[in-house]
């Protein structure tokens, strides 16, 4: 049974093999290049006072395909779901072979479990092999931009789980609408659709993040004033630079938990509204010393400023929730195990349907 | 008799419509069993069930003296040629084979690559590319070469034109004789059948009408045409299976063991096409139509 899938799944071999050739190829031209680049300009930038230009011009490098290789780290376990996953079992039930191959002496469970076993562990091993020469040709890059978490999804152990749950998920689909290029379409949205919700409410909070208090300050935690969307004007919490770090949220709060509100920050501080012409909604922005597609703040306005954020500093202060530089492994092996998961849970679901839902 | 198939009050349902119904058959071994019945009788759905593809809704089927499917032994003593013939159409003719060999056991790559070269073949042909005739040839290999004891086909030759019609008609009684194994056909053109079959079940609507050595039947059918009469003066052992009438005269197509000793009539022998029509034509006047929906009521 191993055999004869591997037979029927022989071309597909070849075009991933050959396209993973392509793309060592390109990335051992180019990548060592890039760690020299490093080693030479970026590593002793300290020593010169030049870091941000030589870490700017350094991040310039092969600009066009760092961003492809990015976009086809993100995509890469789409295609594996939908060219192998999806037709897995839907060109079989499409075509009508699987009156042939259901009536050899080879029960359709074992027939599944072998087909699902042999193109999953490929498509594993395909995303694995990425992941690992994307990894290691943005390693120079990566330390530069010190911001591990917005590549989090494009780089290590977690394209596995991805590659795995796209596989499981196409076959699924496949297995359940019974016609490649529905299962293809619907494949295609369960996972920008999955991999969306995650992204935003599962992935955060997969490890519990880190909080932390930071007094008020204005240009560091507070950066600005104004009334943003037609809200009340209020102040603005800064990003506090944390390298390495997904900042998931930035609050100024009082001792008790409550937000800062616009009232309160317009009992506190009147004159600010003044200074910049009345409250409510709609006035103008100031942050960093300027009023939004105005110019230079009006005389005296950041003193204001500056007057009012110690004020409400003196019972508010910035809550920031964070996943640190040490969650990056922990997340990377909860992500990882949360797909493989998912993906086993869908791959039984498939085994369970074919068994006893297509006769 | 022992059967190689045996159904019992068998029924499949697709959501509310019956596939088949309350069907109950039995078909010998050793015989080429000859499958005949109108386009929705259910004839597709019984080999399927018969094969382990379909599990049935109610009733029960054993083939074999075993449950369909059931495991890989079960399957590895039925060859089925589905309705078709589907094959790998990316697939060489040599993959085939590879591929029976590799998914089942009791394979017999002898047999498998003399039958190809004897129809003469292209070994690295991609599947797809090939004729329809072939295509079926194809099938056919791969389920013979397995060494089934029972080969289920279902309508193999129903797309094929006369030439690869005969071709493989004859490939397969060549199998018959070889092997010794048992078949069932199932085909809704009769004139395939008269060459290949010695065994004839006639399948209207999930009912077997007629079932039977294909010689014997014909024996104790006969046409009798004469004067205009009512059938009901008939003798008792005469089971009147067709009737039309003019207004002089009357044509009979009676079923009988004995002999037609009335000189009244003209006794003419039947052809399976007749008897089969006639039989089909009977159950669609004595049948209410479907009963299908009413199954599902409570």
């Amino acid at each position: 049974m191993i055999r004869s899938t591997w037979m029927q799944f022989r071309a597909q071999t070849v075009v991933a093999t050959g396209g993973l050739l392509v793309v060592a190829v390109v990335l051992a031209i180019t990548g060592p290049h890039l760690v020299h680049l490093y080693d030479a300009n970026v590593s002793n930038c300290v020593a010169r006072d030049d870091c941000s230009t030589a870490t700017s011009s350094f991040l310039q490098n092969d600009h066009a395909l760092q961003v492809g290789l990015n976009v086809l780290a993100v995509v890469l376990p789409g295609i594996i779901g939908i060219l192998w996953g999806a037709p897995l079992v839907a060109r079989e039930l499409e075509t009508g072979t699987y009156r042939l191959a259901w009536t050899q002496s080879v029960t359709r469970t074992r027939w599944l479990a072998v087909k699902l076993g042999v193109v999953g562990v490929a498509s594993l091993v395909v995303a694995g092999l990425f992941s690992l020469m994307v990894t290691w040709w943005f390693s120079p890059i990566d330390r530069v931009n010190m911001t591990v978490f917005t590549t989090f999804d494009q780089r290590n152990i977690v394209a596995v789980g991805y590659a795995a749950f796209a596989f499981a998920l196409g076959a699924t689909a496949g297995v359940f609408i019974r016609r490649t290029v529905p299962a293809i379409a619907a494949t295609l949205v369960a996972l920008v659709t999955i991999r969306l919700l995650d992204f935003f409410y599962v992935q955060p909070h997969l490890i519990t993040p880190v909080r932390h208090s930071y007094s008020l300050a204005l240009g560091t935690t507070i950066s600005g004033y104004g009334g943003s969307n037609g809200a009340q004007a209020s102040l603005f919490p800064g990003t506090p630079s944390l390298p390495n770090a997904w900042i998931l949220s930035t609050d100024i709060v009082d001792k008790a938990g409550h937000s800062l509100t616009a009232s309160v920050v317009n009992d506190l501080c009147p004159q600010l509204a003044t200074v910049l012409g009345g409250p409510g909604p709609g006035a103008p922005q100031i942050q960093g010393g300027h009023v939004a597609a105005i110019g230079p703040a009006p005389a005296g306005a950041n003193q204001v400023l500056q007057a009012c954020v110690s004020k409400v500093g003196a019972t508010y202060h910035e809550l920031v929730s964070y996943q640190p530089p040490g969650h990056y492994w922990p997340l990377q092996w909860a992500e990882l195990a949360l797909y493989l998961g998912v993906a086993l849970a869908l791959a039984g679901t498939c085994a369970w349907w074919v068994r006893h839902r297509l006769s | 008799m022992t059967a190689v198939l045996e159904a019992s009050s068998l029924g499949k349902r697709y959501g509310r419509r019956w596939a088949l119904s309350d069907c109950t058959l039995s078909i010998p071994e050793g015989k080429v069993v000859g499958l005949v019945g109108p386009n929705g009788a259910g004839k597709t759905t019984l080999l399927h069930l018969g094969v382990g593809l379909l599990a049935p809704t109610s009733g029960s089927i054993e083939v074999l003296g075993g449950r369909p499917a059931d495991g890989p032994a079960q399957l590895g003593r039925v060859g089925f040629v589905a309705q078709d013939a589907p094959t790998y159409a990316g697939l060489t003719v040599d993959k085939h084979l590879r591929l029976g060999a590799y998914l089942n056991p009791s394979w017999d790559d002898q047999v498998a690559h003399h039958r190809i070269e004897e129809l003469g073949l292209d070994p690295s042909q991609r599947a797809g590319s090939l004729s329809g005739g072939q295509r079926a040839q194809l099938a056919l290999t791969l389920a013979i070469a397995k060494r089934p004891e029972l080969l289920l086909l279902d309508e193999p030759v129903a797309s094929l034109d006369p030439l690869a019609r005969r071709e493989f008609l004859q490939t397969l009684m060549e199998v018959v004789a070889e092997q010794g194994v048992s078949v069932v056909l199932s085909s809704h053109l009769v004139a395939d059948l008269e060459r290949t079959c010695d065994y004839l079940i006639v399948l209207v609507a999930s009912r077997v009408q007629l079932s039977g050595e294909i010689g014997g039947l014909l024996a104790s059918h006969h046409r009798l045409s004469g004067p205009r009469r009512d059938p009901g003066s008939l003798p008792a052992t005469q089971e009147v299976i067709e009737e039309s009438h003019t207004e002089r005269q009357t044509t009979l197509l009676v079923r009988t063991d004995d002999a037609i000793l009335d000189p009244t009539w003209t006794v003419k022998p039947v052809t399976l096409e007749d008897l089969v029509l006639a039989y089909m034509g009977r159950a669609r006047d004595t049948q209410p139509p479907r009963r299908s929906g009413l199954k599902v009521l409570r």
